[in-house]
């Protein structure tokens, strides 16, 4: 069948926006034929820029098969009907024009990249980030396309939350059963006075989404234990940030994290001083590599002498929050098989080096990434203090 | 001569002193010395069969001893000694 060189509006060579989207389901490619400097002020996500002029022998050289679905869009449909047109008469079956364009997806309220990739907002927001070399656009995009679990809406979680949404990770999940008390604000800067009684995950929730509306909260409202680790902790997390503070979550953490493969950033912190580093599964010692075991609570100290300095998961939680953007990223050297030390009375960071264990009963010789799932242990908690203060 | 960093949680049980001094060749002989001015750390730290608790971790100029000589690893003068059991509590 020949098409004429008039336009010819046909049901069979053009589609609406929701028809376009459909069809970019179902593996559609989609060309947008306009020229750059019309490309960088606004694109759809996911189109490919090929301008007119070329756009016929551009396509056909890209797509060399004549049944390739794809949709051509441009300004509002009228250059991208012409390119369809001429494909459909070099024999392309499955070739079809976006009716309106860029006009009528905008119309709809659909949202637009720059040339960047990120949005007009995106864009100014992260400014800063896409200044530095390490992270640039293409660090931005992916950070927006992270997810990072924090275990404990609370001290660490606080600081962590904060810069990890600020920074544009797309998705965060919380888990926390926690609601917040006056004590808490003293140091868990997530939360506010007029929030307390409110659960620690919602009023995280209000603020993050007050900081980032980017940013996509999975909140757990839970305890985590043997029953819901695989589900919570397998949600297809990028990086999980831990800070419980509370020795049996740490064991459960890191025996589903090590199976899974999932980069764990620990860190605790007492009165005045604080610690970091990565468990980075089988490139660095997991926490079972440090302590195989918990003590037995005759011997484990006694947590009734709590206590911390309000400023001090401020340091611990942000430096936390490095680490997960750096494995994000990855970038630089993370604090795997390095333990960091904070002791804010004498202004000092010590390191030390944490090794692998070959002998380790999670990561040792003979384990693997996957495999059979470890039988988790719920070890009895030591403290009759909260844990997650 | 070494200088042990006593951690929190230990601290109770040095008179709420954070470095130690001990002499000793080696980190074992340290050791007695630390528990003779301290008797209440020796189980905190050691096991009934005289090796280091499986929950304590001990380093020796920032390695951990076990990779290298345990009770035995040799110290330097000046030696700094960082002991990091298990914590079990904190306040997050
Ligand atoms: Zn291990």
């Amino acid at each position: 069948m020949i098409r004429g060189i008039m336009p010819v509006m046909d049901d069979s060579i053009e589609v609406d926006i929701a028809g376009a989207l459909a069809r970019r389901d179902q593996g559609a490619a989609w060309v947008d034929v306009r020229e750059p400097d019309e490309w960088q002020v606004a694109h759809i996500d996911g189109t490919e820029l090929i301008p007119l002029a070329g756009a016929v022998e551009g396509i056909v050289a890209r797509w060399p098969d004549p049944a390739a679905p794809i949709n051509v869009s441009c300004a509002s449909g009228v250059r991208s009907m012409r390119t369809v047109e001429a494909l459909r008469a070099a024999g392309y079956t499955d070739v079809v024009n976006v009716g309106g364009g860029i006009k009528a997806w905008i119309a709809e309220g659909r949202p637009v990249l720059r040339g960047s990739g990120l949005t007009a907002q995106q864009d100014e927001r992260y400014s800063r980030h896409v200044a530095i070399p390490e992270v640039g656009v293409d660090g931005q995009r992916r950070l927006l396309g992270a997810r990072v679990l924090l275990l404990g809406a609370g001290g660490l979680g606080s600081p962590a939350a904060l810069y990890l949404a600020a920074a544009g990770v797309g998705t965060i999940g919380l888990v926390d059963d926690d609601v917040v008390e006056r004590s808490n604000l003293q140091r868990q800067l997530l939360h506010t006075e007029d929030r307390i009684g409110v659960a620690k995950v919602d009023s995280a929730e209000v603020a993050l989404r007050g900081i980032n509306p980017d940013v996509r909260v999975e909140a757990f409202r839970t305890r985590l234990t043997a029953d819901n680790a695989w589900e919570v902790l397998g949600a297809g997390w990028d990086v999980i940030v831990d800070g419980t503070d509370n020795l049996p979550t740490r064991y459960l953490v890191n025996d589903v994290a090590v199976h899974l493969g999932i980069p764990v950033v620990h860190g605790s912190i007492y009165r005045f001083e604080g610690q970091v580093t990565v468990f980075e599964p089988f490139a660095g010692p997991c926490y079972r590599c440090l302590y195989p075991e918990p003590p037995p609570p005759e011997l484990a100290p006694s947590c009734a002498e709590g206590g911390v300095l309000g400023v001090l998961p401020g340091i611990v939680g942000s430096l936390q929050a490095t680490e997960a953007i750096k494995l994000v990223l990855g970038i630089g050297e993370t604090l795997a098989g390095r333990l960091l030390m904070y002791d804010a009375l004498a202004a000092t960071v010590d390191t030390l080096r944490l090794r692998r264990d070959p002998a380790c009963p999670a990561c040792g010789d003979g384990h693997e990434v996957g495999g059979e799932r470890p039988e988790l242990i719920d070890y009895e908690a030591f403290c009759a203090m909260p844990a997650r203060a | 001569m070494a200088t042990f960093r006593i951690p929190p949680v230990l601290r109770p049980l040095t008179d709420d002193q954070v470095k130690v001094e001990s002499p000793g060749a080696t980190l074992g002989e340290a050791l007695e010395g630390l528990f003779e001015a301290h008797p209440a750390l020796r189980e905190r730290m050691i096991d009934t069969d005289g090796t280091l608790r499986r929950f304590v971790n001990v380093y020796v100029d920032e390695e951990d001893v076990r990779t290298r000589d345990g009770l035995e690893t040799p110290l330097e003068s000046g030696s700094s000694v960082i002991v990091l059991p298990a914590m079990a509590g904190g306040a997050a």
